[in-house]
């Protein structure tokens, strides 16, 4: 019986590359991509791989491997097949995510994309093929170029003085925790050939397993822009670049590593309205009620007196009771530290502006927001301020008020909460036409998961709305 | 491709001379040296290996080194065949 | 119904998790981040998949791999986010990799600051990226519509397999109105006719955008074009305010609609018939009905706008210079205020 041992896992015919020699590769004679391509189609048809497989093409020579691989292809941008294989891994768990990467792209542009893909260990198999040389482009330095090569960009040989040294990428990524398989192979002699097929072979049964991140480096001659006939350039290989660059396995935890399984999509209404608490934290739809009042309410002081925090709670109350409402804060730096102001406009339709430039309301908790913001009251319009701001000027046409905002907090069990006592006050003289209980509700929810600071909040809101009800400003 | 239509004992080398490049690499890989270079040009215009026609020990060398997928297959015989 | 009160940059998220979206890739920046924050929070809660990348370009491209497979996936970003992304997103654009990019746009160029602008327009609704593609844009004016045009924009990366943008700004990111709950969720499926998953029946397929023959490349080029023919003439979609009876029309989208909407009524109510017009997409920008109005005898357009007129471009195009187009904008960071829109009305009032 004859057995006749053939290439596998590849197309037979490679339509894709299109012209008239179909059935032949793009590449030069005596370049070595088609035997690591040979390498990596045999192992995925003996490990029955090829209908999980995704292979993804770099831009470089290998940028048409998809015309030869008999698996699912992507060809993606110059560096980025690390991020894209992690986008494929993680959305699909099983899939066995092939990198295909020459060193500019890999080592050079993507190096960024490489180690932090390794880093996360994601679950890919990357075949980095070092020839030392930029192939598709022609024939420029790489950042694996060896000390003294000459290449079209290092005209008289790479000086480290200028260009640095080789980048070890074996090395480099043996430095991480997460990858489970690391070696470096040849095809310079049989013996090593061998080799290198049993590391394409590991890399892809950690994939099969779903194990995590594989790299095999695969030395490679590139005649054509080593500009060396086959022999020299195989020599080369085996002389000049396995010195350089050690073969070897620089890591197996292939035995060890466990099978890591990505989450499935849960996609059930009931999942999503229970993580977003819709059963605790609801609200009645905002009613239509062109009669009502908009009143717009500015609030500020400096980071840390819940400046922000007390225009959710009025804006919870005013969302709770059925009305249309919008809050916008200042952001950015300025809140870590310095002042902090927000708006809450509160109506009965929809919002316009959510920007309150005049208030009908201004609660400043000190003195340089009150200075800033006073001036932006509406004639008639109410100020609040913090009663430890001390003496204060008051602009004429407004209602003024100073809250002894800390005491009433203080005499209500949270010093803290003098934010909440200001929310009290409104409650009290804002004129919003909030339910007391709407506000209570509010406080709830806003401290929910935290019993005892909500019963304190509710204890100085309600302190500080009886203080309000006494008050004429 | 047979045994009798290709003329030769198992095992050996089936060399197609429409895909080979040339490059060379399975006459320095075979170890009993029965692949040579030819000198008349295929129809894309390169020389082709050629096997001598006796002496393959089936090792599979010059099939893993070929870098054509479609230019090199080894017909050995399936009992001995790992 | 279910509503419940929401930040901007929240809201994005909700509407992802109801439209089927399977992960999140993305990078801090201000004032986007809280988009990243949810998804982390939110994302693996509900099974999906959540990474904080280590560079916009590695979110992006993340995002064409998860979208490569067919599945629903996003990334959100600002400016100086957005600029880095472009590659990806002509890469996404070549191979017709559907995905959704939320844009919170902050103040440039360079670093700027992350005070609310409009100035990434032009990138985001003209390409930005290299090759004749576009982006499908949709502008939301509310929190509500953040969810809700979220969610749209992932029927509609699908649909006509594009790289949809949802493009706010820092203002619509960062306030907290009640949003109303979607009403059911989205268990999206993976279309396998083009999509490559790791799975016998995908195989077959490639995703690249390479063409090495010119010719092929060409005719891509142009079957790209009358998609884009398409689209235009099903997905504008526009809002109007006051517009029946108006001589002058501002233009506005996201914050700076909801400004000019108020400019809108004070003008009235000095006797200016002034409307408001307000595109919800912006690629394709709604030229019909904006024509319509000028056909109807419209005599003056304003654009309102938190950028250097990259929208009042788009306005003259769309009305092929049939009625004057002034600008009214600030820019850097600084909102335009309902006075500034309202002076630029009066001084078109005059022209009128």
């Amino acid at each position: 019986m004859e057995k006749v041992i053939q290439t596998r896992g590849l197309y037979k015919t490679f339509p894709r590359k299109g012209g008239s020699a179909q059935t032949a590769t793009h590449y030069c004679p005596g370049c070595e991509h088609g035997v690591l391509h040979k390498l990596i189609g045999e192992a995925l048809a003996d490990l029955g791989l090829q209908d999980r497989t995704v292979v993804i093409s770099p831009v470089g020579c290998s940028v048409f491997a998809y015309y030869y691989f008999d698996t699912g292809n992507i060809q993606v941008a110059h560096g980025r097949a690390a991020a894209v294989g992690t986008g494929i891994s993680r959305t699909k768990n099983d899939a066995v995510v092939i990198s295909y990467q020459g060193d500019g792209d890999l080592a050079s542009i993507g190096l960024n994309e490489t180690l932090q893909a390794a880093n996360r260990g994601e679950k890919i198999a990357v075949f980095f093929v070092n020839n030392t040389v930029y192939g598709m482009t022609g024939g420029q330095m790489a950042p694996t170029t060896l000390v003294g090569e000459k290449t079209e960009t290092s005209p008289e040989g790479r000086d480290p003085l200028q260009a640095g040294y080789p980048l070890h990428m074996a090395e480099l990524i043996s430095q991480l925790k997460a990858p489970v398989y690391i070696a470096r192979v040849s095809f310079s002699n049989m013996a090593k050939l061998r080799q290198a097929r049993q590391a394409i072979r590991k890399a892809l049964e950690i994939q099969r397993d779903g194990k995590g991140y594989a790299f095999v480096e695969v030395l490679m001659a590139c005649p054509t822009n080593q500009k060396m006939n086959v022999e020299a350039a195989i020599r080369f290989v085996s002389e000049q670049m396995e010195a350089e660059y050690p073969l070897g396995v620089l890591r197996d935890r292939s035995g060890e590593a466990k099978t890591l399984v990505r989450a499935e999509s849960d996609y059930r209404k009931e999942t999503l309205d229970r993580l977003l608490h819709l059963d605790t934290d609801r609200a009645p739809d905002a009613k239509l009620d062109p009669s009502a009042r908009t009143v717009s309410v500015k609030m500020a002081g400096f980071g840390g007196q819940g400046v922000l925090s007390m225009g959710v709670i009025l804006a919870r109350t005013a969302c709770a009771a059925g009305k249309f409402v919008s809050w916008y804060p200042s952001y950015g730096p300025e809140q870590r530290g310095g002042t902090a102001n927000c708006g809450v406009v509160i109506s009965g339709q929809p919002v316009g502006s959510p920007v309150v430039a005049e208030a009908d309301v201004l609660v400043a908790m000190n003195r340089p927001s009150l200075e800033k913001f006073a001036g932006e009251v509406k004639p008639g319009g109410l100020l609040i301020y913090n009663a430890a701001i001390g003496e204060f000027a008051a602009p004429a046409g407004v209602r003024v008020l100073a809250v002894p905002a800390q005491e009433l907090a203080k005499q209500g069990g949270s010093p803290r909460a003098s934010n909440t006592a200001m929310v009290g006050v409104l409650a009290a003289l804002g004129g919003f036409g909030l339910p007391d209980a709407v506000y209570r509700e509010a406080i709830a929810t806003h401290f929910s998961g935290k019993e005892s600071v909500v019963k304190q909040n509710e204890a100085v809101f309600e302190l500080a709305r009886q203080w309000g009800a006494k008050q004429k400003p | 491709m047979s045994e009798q239509a290709s003329g030769f004992k198992l095992p050996y080398p089936a060399i197609d001379p429409l895909e080979c490049k040339a490059c060379g690499r399975c006459i320095a890989a075979c170890p009993k040296k029965v692949i040579r270079m030819g000198q008349k040009l295929n129809a894309r215009g390169y020389t082709f290996a050629e096997y001598l026609g006796e002496g393959c020990i089936g090792c599979l060398n010059c099939f893993y080194v070929c870098p054509e997928p479609n230019a090199i297959a080894v017909h050995v015989d399936a009992k001995e065949a790992r | 119904m279910a509503t419940q009160l929401v930040k901007g940059n929240t809201a994005v998220i909700i509407g992802a998790l109801y439209a089927g979206c399977d992960s999140f890739f993305g990078y801090p920046i201000t004032p986007a981040s809280e988009i990243l924050h949810e998804a982390a929070k939110k994302f693996p809660a509900a099974g999906r998949r959540m990474v904080q990348a280590e560079s916009e370009e590695a979110a992006i491209n993340m995002v064409f791999g998860a979208g490569a497979t067919g599945r629903r996936t996003m990334t959100a970003s600002s400016g100086p986010g957005i600029s880095l992304k472009q590659e990806g997103v002509s890469y996404l654009s070549g191979a017709q990799v559907p995905a959704v990019i939320v844009d919170i746009m902050r103040a440039g160029p360079g670093l700027g600051n992350i005070g609310p602008e409009q100035g990434d327009y032009n990138q985001v609704v003209k390409g930005g990226g290299h090759g004749n593609y576009r982006n499908l844009v949709l502008a939301p004016a509310s929190v509500q519509e953040m969810c809700d045009f979220t969610r749209k924009a992932f029927e509609l990366a699908q649909k006509w397999r594009m790289v949809v943008f949802v493009l706010a700004d820092g203002v619509l990111g960062q306030m907290i109105e009640p949003l109303r709950f979607p009403e059911a969720s989205v268990a999206p499926e993976t279309d396998t006719s083009w999509a490559v998953d790791g799975t016998a029946v995908t195989r077959p397929n490639v995703v690249t955008s390479i063409f090495l023959n010119f010719d092929q490349q060409e005719a891509f080029n142009r079957q790209l074009q009358e998609k884009y023919a398409a689209v235009e003439a099903a997905e504008q979609d526009s809002e109007d305010y006051r517009m029946e009876d108006a001589d002058i029309g501002l233009v506005a989208y996201g914050i700076s609609a909801r400004i000019a909407q108020g400019a809108v009524d004070a003008a009235r109510a000095e006797g200016i018939r002034a409307g408001l017009f307000r595109p919800k997409t912006l690629y394709p920008f709604p030229k019909d009905a904006l024509n319509a109005f000028v056909a109807k005898g419209g005599k003056q357009l304003v654009s309102v706008e938190m950028s250097n007129g990259q929208m009042r471009d788009d306005i003259k195009l769309a009305v092929e210079c049939r009625c004057p187009v002034h600008l009214a904008n600030r820019l850097g960071g600084n909102l335009i205020t309902r006075d500034e829109v309202l002076a630029k009305v009066r001084e078109a009032a005059k022209k009128a």
